[in-house]
């Protein structure tokens, strides 16, 4: 039987990461970004479509509207997905919109999420970020940081901006959990998704009764979005607040605790925290994968993608591409990570990147001034990774300090 | 240098104010770019390429000068 040359048959996409190397992208991607960076993929129901690796390509993309972010008309590219055709993201769902849909949602959002707007909640940040390392330090050495730490931060912040009660978090934390997860079962995704708009709209019905000055108050009283709407852009809003930043914080102390040096130096410089967020966005790519499809039939690099056909973007192979960072698999807060694909490019960029950036360059600083000797408190191949969830990241990180 | 900004291509993502805040702005109401420094000085060259560069929708356009700037 003859082979096809490897270089032209049509490749699955890498799941497989490396053990002992919880911070690099499955190494299959590497390799295919140095052979292939815009390869064919079969994709598990069959299509033939594409794998975008390289910088290039994956940004080139991402800029194009050409390439359709509804859902609907993407073919699923990990195994264990939905079964049959997926479905049309729910109403108020903003990453599943072209435009003009997704124009009408981002214009009535943008003026909300702006860096001004989002600086001026630092003083805010830092009060949270300090309550929540007093509680660190009152569990102890052992203390799990993704449950005392990173994930309230965000999650408290993303409540308060857009009106909804902390305390009810036991209604919808494990519901958008849920909805992260790629291997969730579809009733499992159903009823998560059920629970969340069923929430969504008892909160909905209060804002729209009694004004409040936060964000879902103000697009109750002040939008022309219908209350299906509303429900779905807020369900939408706080299921992106919650899972997204809170892994950045874990994953990204667990990767400076595996770069002492690095970990020093942002001890060492608070002018530093800035350009190291930039740099852990780009290292660790926590929003690793993106899906598109062609609407007509387009041109990338050299490559004729024909319409219908699906393009999966790995932003974090993009990330680590060589042509665009120099040495990128090694962590280096002294680079300029700018124009790194953490946040994705084109209209989608993330919203509130800004808010993730101001909580970002306040709580990994805060963490690693307080408690010099910070360290794992399990060997760090025992540390579980999210290898099964739309977002990368750690599921629990216990950590350990010298107490005085 | 010249820079213009396409308002109907615009985003909010904030980018370009993060990037180089002597040049750009974001409007308090809707979020979108407001150019500040249509002809910026030229120590805010390099963040206002960079910043036209890394614009995730391609709001911004720049043209540099062909005569030098006093």
């Amino acid at each position: 039987m003859q082979q096809e040359p490897s270089t032209t048959a049509p490749v699955t996409i890498p799941t497989q990461r490396t053990a002992g190397c919880p911070f690099d992208p499955p190494a299959g991607l590497a390799e295919l970004r140095e052979r292939d960076p815009l390869a064919r993929m079969t994709y598990p129901d069959g299509h033939v479509g594409w794998l975008a690796t390289g910088y290039t390509a994956v940004r080139t993309i991402l800029a194009d509207p050409r390439f359709s972010s509804r859902y609907e008309l993407m073919h699923y590219p990990f195994p264990g997905g939905p079964e049959g055709p997926v479905p049309p993201a729910p109403v108020g769902d903003m990453t599943g919109m072209d435009a003009p849909e997704h124009t009408r949602f981002r214009r009535l959002l943008a003026g909300r999420f702006t860096v001004r707007r989002m600086r001026q909640l630092a003083d805010r940040v830092q009060e949270i970020t300090t309550e929540h390392l007093d509680a660190l330090e009152g569990g102890g050495p052992g203390t799990d940081l993704v449950e005392a730490f990173a994930r309230p931060i965000p999650a408290l912040m993303i409540c308060e901006l857009l009106g909804v009660p902390y305390a009810d978090r036991g209604r919808f934390q494990s519901h958008a959990h849920t909805l992260m997860s790629m291997d969730a079962a579809p009733e499992d995704r159903y009823a998560a998704m059920v629970g969340l708009q069923e929430y969504m709209a008892e909160l909905v019905a209060a804002k729209r009764a009694e004004p409040s000055d936060d964000l879902l108050g103000e697009l109750a009283h002040d939008s022309d979005l219908t209350d299906e709407e509303l429900v779905g852009v807020g369900g939408f809003l706080l299921a992106a607040g919650l899972d997204t930043t809170a892994n950045m914080i874990a994953h990204g102390t667990f990767a400076l605790l595996a770069n002492p040096v690095q970990a020093e130096a942002l001890r060492g410089d608070p002018e530093l925290a800035s350009q190291a967020v930039e740099e852990l966005m780009r290292y660790l790519t926590v929003a690793h994968t993106g899906v598109k499809t062609a609407l007509e039939d387009v041109e990338v690099e050299g490559r004729l993608i024909r319409a219908g056909e699906s393009v999966t973007l790995s932003f974090e192979a993009a990330n680590r591409d060589p042509r665009r960072f120099p040495e990128p698999d090694s962590l280096d807060l002294g680079r300029r990570a700018t124009g790194h694909l953490g946040f994705g490019h084109g209209i989608h960029q993330c919203l509130g990147q800004q808010l993730a950036r101001v909580e970002l360059t306040i709580a990994l600083p805060a963490l690693f001034e307080r408690f010099p000797t910070l360290r794992l408190a399990v060997p760090a191949d025992e540390v579980p990774l999210r290898t099964n969830m739309n977002i990368y990241g750690v599921h629990r990180l216990p950590v350990a300090w010298d107490e005085d | 240098m010249e820079l213009h900004a396409d308002r109907t291509r615009c985003i909010g993502a904030g980018m370009c104010a993060l990037t180089a805040p002597e040049v750009f702005d974001q409007d308090e109401e809707d979020g979108l770019v407001v150019v500040l420094e249509p002809h910026p000085p030229e120590d805010t060259h390099p963040a206002a390429r960079l910043a036209v560069s890394t614009c995730p929708a391609a709001a911004l356009t720049l043209r540099e000068s062909t005569r030098p700037t006093a």
